[in-house]
């Protein structure tokens, strides 16, 4: 047996105990321990995916306990996928971050990387574990390194936000430990697969209806679903930029996961959709999320602001998606998860290069950006024409599926809530590459003394490389987002 | 009427568990004092490790471990029923628990110092007066 999904999440959690000894002897050298722990978790994560593709699911034991006693890390394809995207993101964003680290926290230096790894840690146990309980702890992991990690950021709001961070956060955590309580209370057991098995013989029971309805409230509340998003906001854009980047497009997906794991392995279609009669009302809110988000995103004048708000917009696509209840919605779903993570992440680091030379990302702030930063720029347009769903961008074709998937279902609002939430991003993002592009430069702005032209001033090469690497790899997911259904998706629905 | 009483008495410590998490839910949501959330904040999460202690427990059931198990004189003879011992899994589940609401509480604490020393106040709405003063925001 190998024991490659246990170094998926130990590298890091190793990485960071010696990350935050190493701050004793010199601060310098917790980065290059960051990026070693990364870069062999996301190496295992690869080489399990392809493990994966090749002989099916992985169930590994820890320290060899068998199942219903000891905690098992179950690796499918799905979770392989999720695994393999969790830590290649997170291990770009470290090689993007020394230098906007340094810029932003660098009396912190080596608390950001302990913290951020042990963040990484959580997000890859969340996905690995197979176990109920397991992944509430692995949430509460994440969750308090992102409390520490927003209070780092904005130094007048950081603190408040991160405090109101908490209290959302904690109700959200609770909710879904109540929910795991009473699944235990009913089935006497806490693996996955022990309690679905369980479970299939008492689909009437009250007990599970309660453990379902709260697990599901608690995750929403974590993966900001719209009447419970009020924390994201705030808390994403007033956190480091280099810690944003790697906040926005993983933990909301990772949460996501965390449903479509619930909806599928623990409590299974047959009860969610046929004994019970919820999902029409959960497509709904999610339609509400669509536009809400939308709209808000579009009130914006701080383009951190505006994108955080489009987050909560995509949340409410891939919930509508798994909700539907159908395997084009779920396909959608899954494969948004993989794109929107992409696509996010795209968006944040460009954001990231615009904070570097410029400081503020106020709309006012961008003008005259396509002369100034025209590499990020690039990055940026490739990123917004998949957030607004352009073939042959990959966001495209989770849209499709998720509007293919609409149909079938019969949730025709759901599918109009999509398409005028794409043509609002539309209008967003056109907003910005107008001011980007047409809109004189302000004099004051830069280092040109006696230029009156633009002068090229780009962000460092390291942030360079990985935001276009990042925007390309939109495209090349885009071109295989077929191959990704074919091969790991649609085998994992079967 | 009865039957409401009899339900209520026969599961109160679920009745309780209820109370105490609204008591922490309001304080979390009305107060304004930030120390008062987070005592709010500990009632809560205090509400739902009593609910995993309570369900954990059976009557007339001693603790979790088996008597003359090594080596005693009658060993073999005893037969160990489940029903004698009361459930030890939540117990220790809460264990976790409770670690993480202390640190919970901890990094809350430590941001709500972090809040004070910024503007003096941990009133919330004297903060956001005060955040208007500083100007819009970044």
């Amino acid at each position: 047996m190998n024991n490659y999904p246990a170094l998926i999440v130990i590298a890091p959690l190793l990485a960071a105990l010696f990350a935050g000894l190493a701050v004793w002897i010199k601060e310098r050298l917790s980065y290059p321990i960051a990026l070693i722990g990364l870069a062999v978790s996301a190496f295992s994560a690869f080489k399990v995916l392809m493990q994966v593709i090749d002989s099916g699911t992985i169930q590994y034991r820890m320290a060899g306990w068998a199942p219903p006693m000891g905690i098992e890390y179950r690796i499918d394809l799905l979770n392989a996928m999720v695994l393999l995207l969790v830590s290649g993101i997170a291990f770009l964003n470290l090689l993007a971050s020394c230098k906007s680290v340094d810029q932003e926290v660098n009396d912190r230096a080596g608390s950001f990387y302990t913290i951020y790894l042990l963040f990484v840690t959580g997000l890859l146990g969340v996905t690995a574990t197979g176990d109920l309980f397991n992944l509430y702890v692995l949430i509460e992991i994440t969750s308090l390194t992102s409390y520490a990690m927003v209070a780092l950021g904005d130094r007048d709001r950081g603190p408040l936000a991160s405090l109101n961070y908490v209290f959302i956060g904690v109700i959200g955590a609770s909710f879904y430990l109540l929910g795991v309580g009473y699944l235990y209370l009913k089935t006497g057991s806490l693996n996955m697969v022990d309690v679905a098995n369980i479970l299939s013989g008492i689909h009437g029971s009250s007990t599970v209806l309660v453990a379902f309805i709260l697990c599901m409230i608690g995750i929403w509340i974590k993966m900001a679903l719209f009447p419970m998003h009020v924390w994201l906001p705030n808390a994403y854009s007033y956190s480091p930029i280099a810690f944003a980047r790697v906040v926005a497009p993983l933990m909301t997906k990772v949460m996501v996961y965390v449903m479509i794991r619930l909806m599928i392995t623990v409590f299974g279609f047959d009860y969610i959709f046929e004994s019970l009669s919820l999902a029409d009302a959960v497509v709904w809110l999610a339609t509400i999320a669509i536009l809400a988000g939308a709209v808000m995103a579009l009130s914006q004048k701080n383009l951190k602001k505006m994108l955080t708000y489009i987050i909560v917009c995509e949340i409410g696509y891939m919930v509508g998606g798994a909700w539907m209840g159908n395997q084009l919605g779920m396909t959608g779903a899954i494969l948004h998860i993989l794109n929107d993570a992409l696509m996010t992440f795209a968006l944040f680091l460009v954001v990231g290069n615009m904070v570097y030379k410029l400081k503020t990302v106020d709309l006012v702030d961008l003008k005259g950006l396509f002369g100034k930063m025209p590499w990020t720029m690039a990055g940026f347009v490739l990123a917004a024409l998949s957030i607004i769903g352009v073939p042959p961008t990959c966001g495209f074709f989770s849209k499709w599926y998720l509007i293919l998937g609409a149909f079938e279902a019969g949730a025709y609002h759901f599918a109009a809530a999509l398409i005028i939430s794409s043509l609002i991003c539309a209008v967003l993002f056109f907003k910005v590459f107008e001011i980007c592009f047409f809109e004189p430069m302000p004099e004051e702005h830069g280092h040109m003394d006696s230029h009156s032209h633009a002068v090229i001033e780009e962000a460092p090469v390291s942030m360079l490389i990985v935001s276009g690497l990042v925007s390309l790899s939109l495209i090349v997911a885009g071109l295989y987002s077929g191959t990704i259904v074919n091969t790991i998706i649609l085998p994992f629905l079967k | 009427m009865t039957d409401l009483l009899t339900l209520i008495v026969a599961k109160y410590n679920y009745w309780l568990y209820v109370i105490l998490m609204m008591i922490g839910l309001y304080a979390m949501i009305a107060k304004n004092n930030l120390i008062k959330k987070l005592v709010g904040m500990n009632i809560f999460q205090t509400a739902i490790i009593l609910f995993y202690v309570s369900i954990g427990y059976k009557k007339d059931a001693t603790i979790p471990i088996i008597q003359n198990a090594h080596g005693g004189h009658d060993a073999h003879a005893a037969v160990i029923h489940a029903a004698d011992y009361i459930n030890p899994l939540p117990h220790v589940l809460m264990l976790t628990a409770i670690v993480v609401s202390v640190a919970t509480f901890g990094v809350a604490m430590a941001l709500a110092v972090r809040v004070y020393q910024r503007y003096q106040t941990l009133e919330e709405d004297e903060i956001r007066m005060r955040l208007v003063d500083i100007g819009p925001e970044k």
